[in-house]
């Protein structure tokens, strides 16, 4: 029997540019930065450094009912929101519920349940703390509630990753497909994590932007001028799916999800291992199980998020897996525009990969005055590029705190 | 001290609240398990959320004995304030 084959037949997301997938790509075709001001009276009450974000473009009000905004921690409300709108860009197919996987990574999961229960036990005493409190702080809070939404039964999977928790979760419903576990996986990643802890623990690691002046330019990755990361929010998901299965359907499909390569640095908690030796692994490894030389690689879209030291590992362990077959492998920075959705992020770039092979156009990335002389990449800025015709691939790095590595292959079909 | 019916509104504000149920579903025969749904986790909030509003506490052990909407007005009607 030959392998199974996964491929790409819906996109949906909320996200800092848009609440669906299409407005986001508009948003990134346009160079639309997702920054806002926050609320100056959280600012002003928590002594914040940082003055913006990335928030979500959507209030969840808009899509979900009274008591669904109850009973979900807003994590959970945008993985439902991405996860409904996926499915329906997927024709809403009819599936065996015991072939429909779901795979939502978190990087921090319930945190704004947390903090606020937390709160309400201090103030007012365990009685009104909320009877939905831990399912709704719990990481898996997601994936349990986009299963318990779409009936989905052959397995409901948490990757917990920090900033690559979103590409491992599409990683590991690749894998259920191929290992015969599923037909379908909805899987991507979600973050909601703008509570002040989260900025002031960020902040106190010297991570984030703070161009305060100037909120929009503040996330330049790849730009002298770089600063850190500007926090976003948001979900992003895909549906995949067995490409028979999709065939046999007359799905639209966007495109093939070819392979997953993942390492580890153990290296340090937080900083990146400086020559990009795990890192490059993974993208060296997701190009073999793909099945293709680093020659068939055209575009890749980048972790990139704009801080001074992780933007050059990126660039040195591209140049150590590929040497010199990087040149042609032209890079998107798109946190350029979206910031940065820590557990979502890998998901939402992985998205914007497979438009990018679907449309054959690797967006360009805003804020790049003037590119550091130590990235020795083709970095795409002003113009958008075409990808070439023919059979074309392209790969989406993901890193996260802790070490982790994860790199996706998608491939035009 | 509110009156039957003013606990009744007030009740079915709070059962709307918690599960989306219209207001004019809540009626006094109903079973808040069998009629209305409601499930264990959305009782312990409608119960404290009730306590809130009329100022009467209801101990976990009698939570139990509330089967209907009548049984909970008039529980929270003989002991409030």
């Amino acid at each position: 029997m030959s392998e199974r084959r996964v491929v790409v037949t819906g996109l949906g997301a909320t996200t800092p540019l848009g609440g669906t997938i299409a407005e986001t790509w508009e948003g990134i075709l346009a160079g639309r930065s997702g920054a806002k001001p926050l609320p100056s009276e959280m600012v002003e009450r928590y002594e914040l450094p940082v003055h913006f974000a990335a928030s979500i473009a959507q209030d969840p009000a808009e899509v979900l009912s009274k008591v669904q905004l109850r009973r979900m921690d807003p994590s959970a409300q945008y993985a439902v929101i991405a996860s409904q709108s996926a499915m329906e860009d997927a024709g809403s197919p009819e599936v065996d519920p015991l072939r429909l996987g779901v795979a939502i990574g978190t990087g921090i999961g319930g945190v704004w349940t947390l903090l606020d229960q937390w709160d309400t036990l201090r103030e007012k005493g365990p009685r009104r703390v909320f009877p939905l409190a831990v399912p709704m702080l719990m990481p898996n809070t997601s994936s349990g509630n986009v299963s318990l939404l779409l009936g989905a039964r052959a397995g409901a999977h948490t990757t917990v990753s920090a900033c690559a928790s979103g590409a491992e979760s599409m990683g590991t419903g690749f894998e259920m497909i191929r290992a015969g576990r599923a037909d379908i996986v909805v899987a991507g990643g979600t973050e909601a994590a703008m509570h002040p802890l989260c900025f002031a623990g960020f902040s106190q690691m010297q991570a984030l932007s703070t161009r305060n002046d100037d909120p929009m330019a503040a996330s330049r990755p790849y730009d002298t001028g770089r600063d850190g990361f500007v926090m976003g929010e948001g979900a992003a998901v895909m549906v995949l799916e067995e490409y028979e299965h999709a065939v046999a359907r007359g799905a639209r499909i966007y495109a093939e999800f070819a392979s997953i390569g993942m390492s580890a640095d153990a290296h340090h908690i937080t900083a990146p291992e400086p020559e990009g030796a795990g890192a490059s692994r993974a993208m060296q490894e997701a190009v073999e199980r793909a099945g293709l030389t680093d020659a068939d690689i055209s575009h890749i879209n980048a972790h990139a998020t704009s801080t001074p030291v992780g933007d050059i590992a990126e660039a040195n362990a591209i140049r150590r897996a590929f040497g010199a077959a990087a040149d042609g492998m032209c890079v998107s920075a798109t946190k350029s525009m979206t910031g940065h959705l820590l557990g979502a992020a890998g998901a939402l770039e992985g998205l914007l990969t497979v438009l990018s092979v679907h449309h054959r156009t690797a967006p360009a990335a805003v804020n790049i005055d003037e590119l550091d002389p130590k990235i020795d990449l083709d970095v795409i800025r002003g113009e958008h590029r075409s990808l070439p015709d023919g059979d074309i691939a392209a790969l989406n790095n993901s890193f996260g705190f802790g070490g982790h590595n994860v790199a996706l292959v998608i491939k035009s079909v | 001290m509110a009156d039957q019916q003013e606990i009744l509104s007030g009740l079915a504000e709070i059962v709307n609240e918690e599960t989306g149920l219209d207001p004019s579903d809540v009626q006094m025969e109903k079973s808040f398990t069998d009629d209305l749904d409601i499930d264990s986790l959305s009782m312990m909030t409608i119960v404290v959320n009730a306590e809130e509003k009329f100022g009467v506490r209801i101990p976990d052990d009698e939570v139990k004995n509330l089967t209907t909407v009548g049984d909970a007005v008039s529980y929270i009607q003989s002991n409030q304030g």
